[in-house]
């Protein structure tokens, strides 16, 4: 790197520490993580222990090595937490669905049913598919601010991702009762993961272009500013899609998510606690209809208020993941030991109690901690970054992973009601996996921005208006000799 | 799978998560300070200033923050007086700083820092100077928008 010239008497700058070096280190450390995970879980499984789990340990840090390459190459200062700990939580995710993948077999053989096609095999594909789409925007995002002149076009292609599994016929969209999937041939996508992404950029570009709209004082009550009651628009609008969500394509989860990301994006932008308020407020508005109109919302709140009552119908689930986290209790059963494939869906919806059922409270504590790096992460960028788009596109994103967390993991150990979302990066699923790789890649651009230099100022310092001296300046000759003429 | 290595790589696995976490913590400390703009206090860093530090006099002051940010200044036994005043030795241009603001002496090896009963105080790293209070290597020293810090 060429030393920019400096005027005498200025100390050059120390040049700043990228962290890439801290980010390869953390990434062979997940490796070991991983791989040891693999062993342990082969070894209590009876399988045999040999040195393709070292293979498969090694080729894990390569795909991600290859990932750190595109780092070092497109975002040099990008966070060096945020990689790692994605790679961790993906690889302990890649562990635990071939750990229930052996499970599973095991019963089939045990029945005497063909054995089960692996999961693990395909979440492996969707990993490297995901980490390509991951480089793919790191490369052709250099600048996140390009993407504010797209929001009104990814908003539109959100909204329409989001609508489609809803008008299309049940047969292609239906799984388990939600309509939220496009099934063509065996491979199915949940396009409201990609929505989520694009309608995050949408509502960060908008609520850049129209801040002042919402900041426009209204009447003061209970000591907070209300917005004016026309201005509520684009609040009902976001209400009305979430609960068209819900109706539709019959899940809690992308709706409650939806809603709260645009809260939380109005509240960041506008810095007004009243639109919390009335966003609550619309949220339990649209809870006690959605609950009075829909028969599976009031499944699902009876199921959360006692799994026990009906614990061999709706409450199974819930009532055998809440078995699973007593029996894995503090230290947890070790992993492979355990029978997390006891819980319907161990591998997606219940990863978490599949993780606490082996891991227990200490190893869940440790994963939930790394979720927290990993959004306080992408919180901090936002902080750092220097433009209102990045500020809330980087809030909106790390959000979405919190919100997520928050609803999967509280509807697990049955803190609120349980809604479908996948845990991002731990559970089994493509689309999930693949767009949230998308959203780490515009997180890693966005901290990028924000850790890089500043382009160097002029080193020497001009002096303000009101103090620079006053200089003779001689009047040109020719204009002289020309005034001389006229006069 | 005898019992003893079931409990052993049990124990051992949560162990290396949570040293993953915490080594993870550890760079989340080492730059605290970065997005605010602050030097960035590296783990290692530190250790090598201590060590310098030590034995070793301060022989200049240097301005890392503020309008003035790169301006050094070559100590000798003579005090170093800060603020708006035309005859301080270093003369801020800062609606923060008094006019008097603060004093840097030596007494014996070490440099000490003394507030002139400034309007917005004087901080020595993130402690308001009350008294003459000594300034190690390295340590920042903020005067309203100025930062500055001794340096061997």
């Amino acid at each position: 790197m060429a030393a920019p010239p400096q005027a005498p008497g200025r100390a050059p700058a120390p040049p700043l520490p990228t962290g890439r070096g801290i980010e390869l280190l953390l990434l062979a450390f997940a490796a070991v993580i991983v791989t040891g995970a693999l062993v342990i879980v082969e070894a209590n499984q009876e399988q045999e222990v040999t040195t393709t789990l070292l293979w498969l340990g090694l080729a894990y840090l390569g795909l991600f090595a290859v990932a750190h390459l595109a780092v070092r190459r497109w975002a040099p200062y990008a966070d060096p937490l945020i990689l790692p700990s994605v790679a961790l939580l993906n690889g302990l995710g890649l562990v635990m669905i071939h750990r229930l993948d052996l499970a599973n077999a095991d019963r089939a053989s045990l029945l005497g049913n063909a054995p089960p096609s692996s999961l693990v095999l395909r979440q492996v594909a969707w990993t490297a598919i995901g980490l390509a789409l991951f480089m793919l925007v790191l490369w052709r995002v250099r600048d996140h601010r390009t993407l504010a002149r797209f929001g009104y076009t990814a908003g539109f292609a959100g909204i329409i991702l989001l609508a489609l599994p809803g008008l299309l016929p049940a047969s292609i969209s239906q799984v388990n009762g939600a309509k939220l999937w496009i099934r063509i041939g065996g491979i199915g996508i949940q396009p409201g993961e990609f929505a989520k992404l694009l309608l995050i950029v949408f509502f960060a570009t908008f609520l850049v272009q129209k801040r002042e709209l919402f900041t426009t004082a209204g009447r003061r009550f209970l000591g907070m500013e209300f917005p004016r009651a026309r201005d509520l628009a684009p609040l009902i609008v976001a209400w009305g899609l979430s609960v068209g969500v819900l109706v539709f394509e019959s899940d809690l989860g992308t709706s409650l998510l939806f809603f709260g990301i645009l809260l939380v994006l109005l509240y960041v932008a506008t810095e007004r606690i009243s639109w919390m308020v009335i966003g609550l407020v619309f949220f339990v508005g649209g809870a006690v209809l959605a609950y009075n109109l829909f028969g599976h919302v009031r499944v699902r709140v009876q199921v959360w208020l006692d799994p026990f009552s009906d614990f061999n119908g709706n409450g199974y689930q819930i009532g055998q993941a809440l078995f699973g986290l007593g029996t894995g209790g503090v230290g947890g059963t070790g992993l492979g030991a355990g029978r997390p494939d006891l819980v319907p869906f161990a591998e997606s919806d219940f990863m978490w109690s599949s993780l606490g059922e082996e891991l227990g409270l200490i190893g869940l504590a440790s994963i939930l901690v790394i979720y927290l790096v990993l959004i306080t992460r992408g919180l901090r960028s936002a902080l750092a970054v220097r433009d209102s788009f990045g500020k809330l596109l980087a809030t909106g994103l790390s959000y979405a992973v919190a919100l997520q967390i928050f609803v999967v993991i509280g509807g697990v150990t049955k803190l609120i009601p349980l809604t479908g979302l996948t845990l991002p990066f731990l559970s089994y699923g493509g689309s999930s996996l693949v767009a949230n790789y998308a959203l780490v890649a515009l997180l890693l651009r966005i901290s990028n921005a924000a850790r890089a230099p500043l382009p160097q100022r002029p080193s020497v310092p001009q002096a303000p208006l009101a103090q620079a001296a006053t200089e003779l300046v001689q009047r040109p000759a020719a204009a002289d000799e020309a005034r001389g003429a006229q006069a | 799978m005898p019992e003893l290595v079931l409990q052993l790589t049990r124990a051992g696995f949560l162990a290396l998560l949570w040293l993953f976490v915490l080594f993870a913590l550890r760079v989340v400390r080492s730059d605290l300070y970065a997005a605010s703009g602050l030097r960035a206090i590296l783990p290692g860093g530190s250790r090598a200033a201590k060590r310098s530090g030590r034995g070793r006099t301060a022989r200049q002051l240097l301005v890392t923050q503020g309008p003035l940010a790169g301006s050094r200044i070559t100590l000798d036994s003579r005090p170093i007086l800060i603020g708006r005043a035309d005859d301080s030795t270093l003369k801020l241009d800062d609606d923060y700083a008094s006019t008097r603001h603060a004093r840097i002496a030596p007494q014996g090896e070490d440099w000490y820092v003394e507030d002139l009963g400034s309007t917005n105080g004087t901080y020595l790293d993130r402690a308001k100077v009350t008294g003459p209070t000594r300034v190690p290597l390295g340590v920042p020293v903020r005067i309203g928008k100025t930062v500055i810090e001794l340096r061997s």
